[in-house]
């Protein structure tokens, strides 16, 4: 007897340490992404991270200012979300609302695998065949712009919002709709004023969390988007994401330098906006689940 | 009938387990008494990272002939192997350039000898649009398109397009290299695609009929029949020369460098073989496989 109560105590303990060892990582790794930074924000000075140039690598001035890489991580999550949305809700609503049960049979498990690609191969396939394909259709003179980087992360945000938002319309009460159908609306009707609305917080939700995955992403924009430091607003043009930053210069840096520290700050501006758009998902969910 | 293929497969997985423990606790002891020879069988090469695929190739084919001998190699940077040789914690630096006075001051203080062999030269190959017109440039056409001074063809005697400058990232030896010798140490445009890849600069150079970009020799040579090798000036009076074995190797090509192994005062034991190995006819021709040009 007292064994059996020992050995569960035993299990439960370790399951708890388990359990616990991610909020330690998440805690440390602040930590350390921090202590970097915040060397850089003593030398040379956060008011360095406010220009708008980034070069890293001169012989005459180097310059950390991250205004470009934010633009360009902002410009590619804004254009990706413009794209991931309608598929993304379009597909929800169809899937849980509309689709025959072989249909869906057949649907699901290939968003599932979409979501299952790795990101490199991802860029593969946008390197040689979407940045080509979007030079072709605007007629520009290179396909690797920051359109070319949101049409890909569009392709690996879309499962995780359609997972999500398709949970969130079927948890609507079928007594909703129901009481819809016998006021005598149409199934369209039902879908747009009614089920759709309801399940809006848990779609909210889903469309932050693909944006969190979007923002994060790195291997396939790193490969599309040509990599320039500008600041621009056009979807037409090059630009420089955060993670694609950290990812091609943090291997070949001198350790505890400018350059290091700065691509820590770069580090700790992309964590503060996943984290952020994680907590504000995370909010939306807790609260839609409760009402 | 199920349970029993159940733990028969089980048996068998983990005396399959066991053996493999065991002969690897073997073979881990064996190497150890190896190793407590005489003669040193281990040696670390730390440098470069432009070198780092051409050293980890020569110390491949070294292993495979010399069994039992063991070569590891890490990159870093020039900067950080020539750190590494004067603190004694590599017994061969790889550098993609000389070393400067300063290191050698420090070096000598420590009463270290650095003895320089070059082993390697590393052409840097402009590759266009096969579209493109242009045949040559000199090196301060190069230069101004680079950094942005020049943005149309045009200024440079080509048709009235947008120049796309594709260049490698910043982490990258080549990028450095083409900075100090053709931008002369200016910085980049700011618009200038950095690509992650060389194969990323010859897709894009491939398609996009307004670009330009630069790659080592031996890329630019497998791509020949995707994108055009512009040949190079060194300034207006001199002749346009192509990119090639010959051209690297004689100096005439403009965008070359010598690579190089340094160590500390004169080969001997391992180190001496190794260094034979890689500048012997067949290390030579892992330079050529390697995309370098060889120098004996």
């Amino acid at each position: 007897m007292m064994k059996a109560a020992g050995k569960e105590r035993a299990i439960k303990v370790t399951l708890f340490a388990t359990a616990s060892t991610s909020i330690l990582i998440v805690i440390g790794i602040f930590v350390f992404v921090g202590k970097e930074a915040g060397q850089f924000a003593i030398e040379p000075g956060a008011k360095e991270l406010l220009g708008s140039r980034w070069v890293p690598v001169s012989f005459q001035k180097e310059s950390f200012g991250l205004l470009p890489l934010i633009t360009g991580s902002l410009l590619v999550t804004f254009l990706a979300s413009l794209l991931t949305v309608p598929f993304g809700v379009g597909s929800s609503v169809y899937i849980s609302e509309l689709a025959r049960p072989v249909e869906r049979e057949i649907l699901k498990p290939f968003i599932e695998i979409l979501a299952g690609i790795p990101s490199v191969v991802i860029g593969f396939f946008g390197l040689v065949v979407l940045a080509p394909l979007i030079k072709a259709v605007f007629r520009l003179p290179t396909g690797l712009t920051a359109l070319a980087g949101a049409v890909l992360l569009a392709l690996m945000a879309i499962p995780t919002v359609i997972s999500i938002s398709e949970d969130a319309i079927r948890s609507v009460p079928e007594s909703y709709k129901a009481a819809s159908l016998a006021l005598g609306a149409s199934k369209m009707q039902t879908i747009w004023r009614v089920t759709v609305p309801a399940a809006l917080p848990g779609i909210i939700a889903a469309v932050m969390l693909g944006m969190g995955r979007v923002i994060g992403e790195t291997m396939a924009v790193m490969m599309v988007t040509g990599n320039a430091a500008v600041i621009t607003a056009s979807p037409f043009d090059s630009v420089r994401t955060m993670t694609a930053t950290i990812a091609a210069e943090m291997g070949e840096v001198p350790f505890g330098s400018d350059h290091y520290r700065a691509l820590f700050c770069v580090g700790i501006v992309l964590l503060l906006a996943t984290f952020g758009l994680n907590m504000v998902a995370q909010k939306v969910l807790k609260k839609y689940r409760m009402g | 009938m199920n349970e029993k293929m159940r733990r028969r497969v089980r048996e068998i997985f983990i005396s399959a387990v066991t053996v493999v423990m065991v002969l690897s606790l073997i073979s881990g002891c064996s190497r150890q008494g190896d190793s407590a020879g005489a003669e040193q069988r281990f040696i670390t090469v730390k440098g470069s990272d432009t070198m780092v695929h051409l050293v980890s190739s020569w110390a491949e084919s070294f292993m495979q002939q010399n069994p039992g001998f063991e070569v590891s190699v890490t990159g870093g940077g020039s900067g950080t192997g020539i750190a590494a040789l004067l603190n004694g914690t590599t017994d061969i630096c790889a550098a993609s350039r000389k070393i400067k006075n300063k290191e050698l001051e420090l070096a000598l203080q420590k009463n270290i000898h650095p003895n320089e062999i070059a082993v390697a030269r590393d052409g840097i190959a402009v590759v266009v649009h096969p579209d493109n017109p242009i045949n040559e440039l000199t090196l301060e056409q190069l230069g101004r398109i680079f950094t942005g001074e020049s943005l149309r063809w045009s200024d440079v005697g080509g048709p009235d397009k947008h120049i796309i400058v594709l260049s490698r990232e910043s982490s990258s030896g080549t990028y450095v290299f083409f900075q100090e010798m053709v931008l002369k140490k200016q910085d980049y445009m700011q618009d200038a695609k950095l690509l992650p890849a060389t194969s990323a600069i010859i897709q894009s150079a491939s398609t996009d009929k307004g670009a330009i970009g630069y790659v080592g020799l031996g890329y630019a040579l497998a791509a020949e029949d995707r994108v055009k090798i512009v040949a190079v000036r060194a300034d207006e009076a001199s002749p346009a020369v192509m990119p090639s074995d010959q051209t690297v190797k004689s100096g005439q090509y403009p965008i070359a460098r010598p690579l190089y192994l340094y160590l500390s005062g004169e080969p001997e034991g391992t180190v001496k073989k190794f260094m034979d190995f890689c500048l012997s006819a067949e290390g030579q021709k892992v330079v050529t496989d390697t995309g370098y040009v060889a120098v004996r």
